[in-house]
């Protein structure tokens, strides 16, 4: 699937890409890359690097090659870009949001407490700072009609980013997702672009209560006209919120509350990732499973188990829950033969139901047993720990499931 | 000013107050051709009733004017109560569908509006919108008008946004949020409000005030229904909604307020003499009477022609001459509309979003791939 690299304008022609094998990490000489002074890396998740000309980057790149460990590249890869530096998720949110707010005046940002508090999970701290007041602005507890300030603002031709608190909070500004932001592109005849970034936390948390543990993927997924991603390592944090920003459609960028502190070492250079692609994880041949958020992290932890049971799981973060990358999902599928869907959301009418039926009319012929998809129980997520556990899906069943898969 | 009577006709208002007194018919007819378009005499007018405020000062009811505006406005809006009667016949031949929300009767807002701001200005409204558009030029962003939009009071935050957006451009521009007296009830108006009170945002917000929130009447729908006081903190101003230099006098003030102050609300005491769609026929609430009643009294192109008539700008017959022209005008259009072809099946999906991926779109049978996604 062809890597659609949204907001660059760039007028001058895309140079020569050059494909580098991802088991060699070639680098290439200093001087190829010094001509390319202004250009931008678009890695895409099989390890291929594209050079793409960029009049606004505005440093010469050093060639980086697939930082996120996969299985098979995992010492190679850590040797290879040793030089980078290491943060959190959220430090890396806000690495990429200031990167683009420094590059595009019209970058600004609106929220509950992201200004002078800096953010309440310190994603936009010291920004109102360096950017005032007005860039990085704290909005009364008003969500209906901030969001709806923030799609007027993109009309005019603004990249607001609005901040949810809580994703849960922004059920309150439903009206103005679905119906403004969604629809205007179209009902306009295209005159109109909402290049809006919608993102907050979501997710189940630590005992948070039902309220604050929600999970809107699965509300707005059959809004159309936007798109939706999830972020789940600081290196895809970072190069979708810039991406999201970039792109002149309407993004909302889903967070998970208990992935901001998650450390990882991402390059020095600017990368940004592509919205519609889907991550490797983890290469394998006996099933492909399905997952996003932090559902990720109890997949790779069922995954040491699986392995050791003698399984070989291919592991794959969707990333882009609107549009589904059916081209990484569906390559995977023809190799493994069996899909196992986790994920944190409802188990009605959530991003798993929606990937199980284009998955069955999609590749159904390629399928030796029926998809299985685990997803949260359909309960309001109790305060009790225990229960709350038991709500969202846990590594032991994962592994259960891949177990009665490949029987 | 002195009250000069005109002899020759009886029906001259007490409201108007013309300032030469025309007599024979055959000067006056070479005079009112270039007086039509003349741009440098000034004519004063007072707007029929003062203005109302609330925390800030009353504009003066004194209002400047030249023929040639004075023209632009007979004919700007008798094209516009033209164009909805036309939608009203259109509708009814099954033509139009969906709802049809008309303005008539509520022209001056639009033309008055218009004479005060220009094109950079922002108009946002909701779905009564097709005389605010045909007065913005029939364009959208070049024209600085933002929709027509269907969920009542969702405009507002969006107005609200728009002037932000010039706020934070630096344009010295503002934005027109309008609404209705049935949308001044909704919460996210009150939010929008606080927040571009907060920020000095450049927002005006205009109350179309007709008085029936579709079939409920103002009094039964809000408590207080002095709209331009429920801004509390944010400066309001009543104006009446059915003279459009009153409406232009306000709406100059408003600017020159908001670029300064921040934001403030207009409430404009207007009228529609249809109901509130096409499918309500706007008598099961008010009386016959009622409609008739301003229908004759307050009617905005009623009154912009006796004011022209009156200023001896031109002749009866040369405004019928102009009333004709509009209609062949709409005529034709509408004859355009009817021979245009309905959009093919393809463009189902253009502009979904502004870059397209290759997604593929199914029909409902989920086996045929329709489309793929633009």
């Amino acid at each position: 699937m062809a890597t659609v690299f949204q907001g660059l304008g760039a007028a001058t022609a895309i140079s020569a890409s050059n494909s580098f094998d991802s088991k060699k990490f070639q680098l290439p000489s200093r001087r190829s890359l010094s001509v390319r002074k202004d250009s931008i890396l678009v890695v895409r998740s099989d390890g291929r690097v594209n050079h793409i000309m960029n009049r606004g980057a505005r440093r010469a790149e050093q060639l980086i090659t697939n930082a996120v460990a996969t299985k098979a590249d995992g010492s190679a890869a850590s040797t290879a870009s040793k030089p980078g530096h290491e943060l959190l998720l959220f430090e890396a949110l806000r690495e990429g949001l200031e990167e683009e707010m420094e590059r595009d005046l019209r970058v600004c940002v609106m929220g509950e407490d992201v200004g002078h508090y800096g953010g309440s999970y310190k994603v936009t701290k010291d920004l109102a700072n360096k950017y005032g007041d007005l860039r990085v602005l704290d909005t009364p507890i008003a969500e209906n009609s901030f969001t709806g300030m923030g799609i007027g603002a993109a009309m005019t031709g603004l990249r607001p980013i609005v901040e949810g608190m809580n994703m849960g909070f922004l059920l309150l500004a439903f009206n103005q997702i679905s119906n403004n932001c969604g629809m205007l592109h179209y009902t306009s005849g295209g005159q109109f672009k909402i290049p809006i970034v919608i993102r907050g936390p979501g997710g189940v948390g630590r005992q948070l209560g039902a309220e604050h543990s929600q999970r809107l993927e699965s509300y707005f997924q059959s809004i159309p006209g936007i798109q939706m991603v999830a972020c789940s390592t600081p290196y895809n944090a970072k190069g979708l919120m810039k991406a999201a920003i970039r792109s002149d459609n309407p993004v909302i960028l889903f967070e998970h509350v208990l992935l901001y502190n998650l450390k990882e070492r991402i390059p020095d250079e600017e990368y940004v990732l592509s919205l519609e692609e889907a991550e490797m994880v983890r290469p394998g041949e006996h099933v492909t499973i399905l997952t996003y958020s932090r559902m990720r992290y109890h997949v790779m932890q069922a995954a040491k188990t699986l392995v050791n049971k003698g399984y070989d799981p291919e592991v794959i973060d969707i990333r882009s829950l609107k549009p589904f990358d059916l081209h990484t999902i569906g390559n995977s599928v023809k190799k493994t033969h069996r899909v196992l869907i986790v994920e944190e959301c409802m188990r009605t009418g959530g991003i798993g139901a929606s990937l199980t039926a284009a998955i069955s009319e999609n590749f159904n012929d390629y399928l030796d047993a029926p998809i299985i998809c685990l997803s949260s129980q359909d309960v309001p997520t109790p305060y009790a720990g225990t229960l709350e556990e038991w709500t969202v899906v846990q590594p032991a069943q994962i592994v259960t499931a891949v177990e009665q898969l490949c029987q | 000013m002195a009250l000069t009577h005109v002899a020759a006709s009886s029906s001259r208002s007490n409201l108007l107050k013309p300032i030469s007194t025309a007599l024979s018919s055959t000067p006056f007819l070479r005079r009112s051709i270039s007086s039509a378009s003349d741009d440098s005499t000034t004519i004063t007018i007072e707007t029929s009733v003062p203005f109302t405020a609330h925390r800030c000062d009353t504009p003066s009811r004194t209002v400047d004017t030249t023929p040639k505006e004075l023209m632009t406005f007979f004919r700007d809006m008798a094209t516009m109560r033209r164009m909805e009667i036309a939608a009203d016949s259109l509708y009814k031949a099954k033509l139009i569908r969906g709802f049809c929300h008309l303005y008539d009767g509520q022209e001056a807002v639009a033309v008055g509006m218009e004479a005060a701001i220009t094109k950079k200005d922002c108009i946002i409204t909701a779905y009564r919108d097709h005389c605010t558009f045909l007065g913005r030029g029939g364009t959208l962003l070049e024209a600085g008008f933002y929709g027509g939009h269907g969920i009542v009071g969702a405009q507002v935050p969006l107005g609200c946004g728009l002037a932000f957006g010039q706020k934070y451009s630096k344009d010295e521009t503002v934005t027109f949020a309008l609404y209705g007296d049935g949308a001044a009830n909704q919460g996210q108006l009150f939010e929008a409000l606080n927040m571009s009170a907060l920020w000095d945002l450049p927002a005006i917000l205009v109350c179309e005030n007709n008085h029936y929130g579709m079939g409920t009447a103002e009094w039964r729908a809000a408590k207080s229904p002095a709209y331009y006081k429920r801004g509390d903190y944010v400066p309001g101003l009543k104006v009446d909604g059915m003279d459009a230099f009153a409406v232009k006098q306000a709406c100059k003030f408003a600017k020159e307020h908001a670029l300064k102050n921040g934001p403030i609300i207009l409430e404009m005491d207007t009228y529609r003499y249809h109901g509130h769609s096409m499918s309500d026929p706007g008598s099961t609430y008010r009386t016959r009477d009622e409609i008739s009643g301003v229908r004759q009294e307050r009617d905005p192109v009623e009154r912009i022609r006796k004011l022209v008539l009156s200023h001896d700008i031109a002749t009866e017959k040369e405004l019928k001459d102009i009333e004709k022209e509009i209609r062949k005008e709409v005529d034709e259009a509408i004859a355009k509309a009817k021979e245009s072809p309905v959009p093919e099946p393809s463009e189902l999906f253009t502009n979904v979003y502004v870059k397209g991926y290759g997604v593929e779109s199914f029909g409902p049978d989920r086996k045929e791939v329709r489309a793929v996604l633009p």
